[in-house]
C-alpha cells in the first residue's frame, strides 16, 4: 500500500534553538574579553626574532666532534626510556584488566581504581621528574621511576578501552565451559587483547624516548643535562649537535616502532 | 533413547524478570529426560534463549529452581557452580571462538574446567586431552585444519570447530542456542548432523532453539514450544500435528511469521 505523492508531507522545518545562537555569543564575547583582561598581543610572539636567526645559525654548524660524547649519553637515555616502559608497562597490564567493567563487574573497584588512575595520569611527565629527583635523588632512577609512571597513564588508558572493546562471545563460551575468572582471562580475553597491548607499549616508548631528552633538565638523568649545559654557555654549535643526534635517533626508533605496530595490527 | 526416564534437567516454577522490567520466562515447569533431543521453537523475544541460558546460568533466573542431574545449579556457588557447567556444553549462535587462537586452542578450551588454574597457565595440557581434541575435530570433519587460525575458517567450519569443543567437553548435556541461525541451509543440515551424532553416539542430551521449522521436525524428538516466555507446546515430534506450529508462529500475539 504505497501512498500517492499528495498524501506524502513534505519535510517539516528544522526547529529553530534559541540557544544555539546564545552559545556562539557567549562564546565569540567570552574570547574578546579574555584577549583584553590577559593583554594579549600577537606582536610580541616575534619580539626577539632576530636573536633566534643569529642563534639558528649557529645551531646550524655543529661541533661534530662532540657527537663521541652525546652518543653514550644518549644510549643512556634509551636505557632509561627502555626500563621506564617495561616498568610502566607490567603495572599497567594488571591494572587494566582490574579497571575494565567487563572483566571486574564490582563498580566500586572499578569506580576507585579509576579515580586513582585519573589522579596519576592528570601529572605532567616533568612534574614528575621533578618529583622523583626530590624523592631519591639525581639521576637516572629519577627518570626511570618517572618514565614508569608516565607510561602507566599512557598504557593504562587506551589499554583498558580496548579491553572492554573485545568479543564477549568468547568469554560466555569459558563461563559455560566452567572455567574459573583466570582461566577465562588466559583463554578468552588475553588473545584478543595482547597485540594492541604491545603496540600501545611500543607507542609508549616511542613517546618516552621524546620526553627522557628533556628529564634531565632536572637532573633525572639521560642527555638532557648537557642540553641545559651548552645552552646555558652559549654554546650552540654542541646544542646543534644534541640535538640533530636525538632527532636521528628519535626518528629511527619511531620509523621501527611504527612499522612493527603495523604489522602487529594484521 | 527417548524413553529413558532419567531426568537431568528439571525446572520448577522458573521465572525469569529482567532488570527493566520485561518478563523473559513465566512459571516454567519442565523435565528434560537424559538422551532426548529437544527443539524448543518460538518466535524471536519468545524467551527461548532466556530458558537455555538459565539451564547453565548464564542468566540468573529470579524465582523458583533448576536442577542439573539431580542438583541444583541456582544455589550452586563457585566450584561447585564450575563443575555443573562443566557437565553442560554450549554451541551458540555466533560461534564464540577466539578469532586470533588456533583451532587446536579453541578445541582445548573445553578441557579448561578439567584443569587447576595454574596448569592452564603455562599450557599444560596433557597429551591425551591434545590428543582427544584432535580426535573431536576429526568426528566433525576438520582434522586438516587442526593449526589454522579460528578467523581462516567459514561460519560452518567455526560452528564445527564449537561443536568439537564441546565434544572435548564431554558434557552430559548440550544447549544450543540457535545454532544455524547464521548459516545456509546446507551448512545447517551438517552442523545438526553433528549434534545428533553427539546425542546418539555419546548419549549427549541436546536441548536446541531452532528457527527453522523444517530443521526442527528432522532433528528433534520432542518438542517444546514457547510464546511469551511460557510453555504453550510440549510433546513429542512424531506426534506433533503441523497446527502446532503454524500456531507458535502465528497465533498468540498475531504477528506474522517474522523468522522464516
Amino acid at each position: 500500500m504505497s501512498k500517492t505523492e499528495q498524501d506524502l508531507m513534505s519535510l517539516p522545518k528544522k526547529k529553530f534553538k534559541f540557544m544555539n545562537l546564545a552559545w556562539i555569543v557567549i562564546l565569540v564575547a567570552g574570547l574578546f574579553v579574555s584577549i583584553n583582561v590577559t593583554n594579549t598581543h600577537l606582536s610580541e610572539l616575534f619580539a626577539n626574532f632576530g636573536q633566534f636567526t643569529e642563534i639558528f645559525v649557529q645551531m646550524s654548524h655543529p661541533d661534530w666532534s662532540y657527537s663521541s660524547t652525546v652518543i653514550p649519553l644518549l644510549l643512556e637515555t634509551i636505557k632509561m626510556a627502555v626500563l621506564g616502559t617495561l616498568f610502566g608497562s607490567i603495572v599497567a597490564f594488571v591494572y587494566s584488566l582490574l579497571i575494565a567493567r567487563n572483566i571486574v563487574k564490582n563498580k566500586a573497584v572499578t569506580g576507585t581504581l579509576r579515580v586513582i588512575m585519573n589522579i596519576i595520569r592528570t601529572i605532567p611527565d616533568l612534574l614528575l621528574g621533578a618529583i622523583f629527583v626530590a624523592i631519591v635523588g639525581i639521576g637516572p632512577v629519577a627518570g626511570i621511576l618517572a618514565l614508569s609512571v608516565f607510561t602507566f597513564g599512557v598504557v593504562v588508558k587506551l589499554f583498558y578501552e580496548a579491553i572492554e572493546t573485545i568479543d564477549p562471545g568468547p568469554i560466555e563460551a569459558l563461563i559455560a565451559v566452567g572455567a574459573n575468572k583466570l582461566q577465562i582471562i588466559h583463554f578468552a580475553v588475553l588473545p584478543q587483547i595482547m597485540t594492541y597491548f604491545i603496540s600501545y607499549v611500543l607507542y609508549a616508548f616511542e613517546i618516552n624516548v621524546r620526553a627522557s631528552t628533556v628529564l634531565g633538565y632536572l637532573g633525572a638523568g639521560g642527555i638532557g643535562l648537557y642540553l641545559q649545559q651548552t645552552l646555558q654557555v652559549f654554546d650552540y654549535a654542541k646544542t646543534g649537535t644534541i640535538i640533530i643526534v636525538i632527532i636521528v635517533v628519535v626518528v629511527i626508533i619511531d620509523y621501527i616502532s611504527s612499522k612493527s605496530r603495523e604489522a602487529l595490527m594484521r | 533413547m527417548a524413553d529413558s526416564v532419567k531426568p537431568i534437567i528439571e525446572l520448577k516454577h522458573t521465572s525469569k524478570v529482567y532488570d527493566n522490567g520485561t518478563v523473559g520466562l513465566k512459571d516454567i515447569n519442565l523435565t528434560i529426560n537424559q538422551g532426548e533431543f529437544v527443539v524448543i521453537v518460538g518466535l524471536s523475544g519468545a524467551g527461548k534463549s532466556t530458558l537455555l541460558r538459565s539451564i547453565n546460568r548464564l542468566h540468573d533466573i529470579t524465582e523458583g529452581d533448576i536442577l542439573i542431574d539431580g542438583k541444583s545449579i541456582t544455589k550452586a556457588k563457585g566450584k561447585n557452580l564450575r563443575l555443573i557447567r562443566r557437565d553442560i556444553g554450549m554451541i551458540f549462535q555466533s560461534f564464540n571462538l577466539v578469532k586470533r587462537s588456533s583451532v587446536l586452542r579453541n578445541v582445548l578450551t573445553g578441557r579448561v574446567a578439567y584443569y587447576p588454574t595454574w596448569k592452564t597457565t603455562f599450557n599444560l595440557f596433557t597429551k591425551e586431552d591434545k590428543q582427544k581434541a584432535y580426535e573431536a575435530l576429526q568426528q566433525v570433519g576438520l582434522a586438516e585444519k587442526v593449526y589454522a587460525r579460528a578467523d581462516e575458517l567459514s561460519g560452518g567450519q567455526q560452528q564445527r570447530v564449537a561443536i568439537a569443543r564441546v565434544l572435548a567437553q564431554n558434557p552430559k548435556i548440550i544447549l544450543a542456542d540457535e545454532p544455524t541461525a547464521s548459516l545456509d541451509p546446507r551448512t545447517s543440515e551438517r552442523v545438526l548432523n553433528d549434534l545428533r551424532m553427539l546425542n546418539e553416539k555419546y548419549g549427549m542430551t541436546v536441548v536446541a532453539n531452532l528457527h527453522s521449522v523444517e530443521l526442527a521436525k528432522e532433528f528433534g524428538n520432542r518438542v517444546i514450544g514457547i510464546r511469551a516466555g511460557e510453555v504453550v507446546y510440549d510433546g513429542k515430534m512424531s506426534e506433533t500435528p503441523e497446527s502446532v506450529f503454524t500456531d507458535i508462529y502465528n497465533g498468540g500475539n498475531g504477528s506474522e511469521d517474522e523468522d522464516e
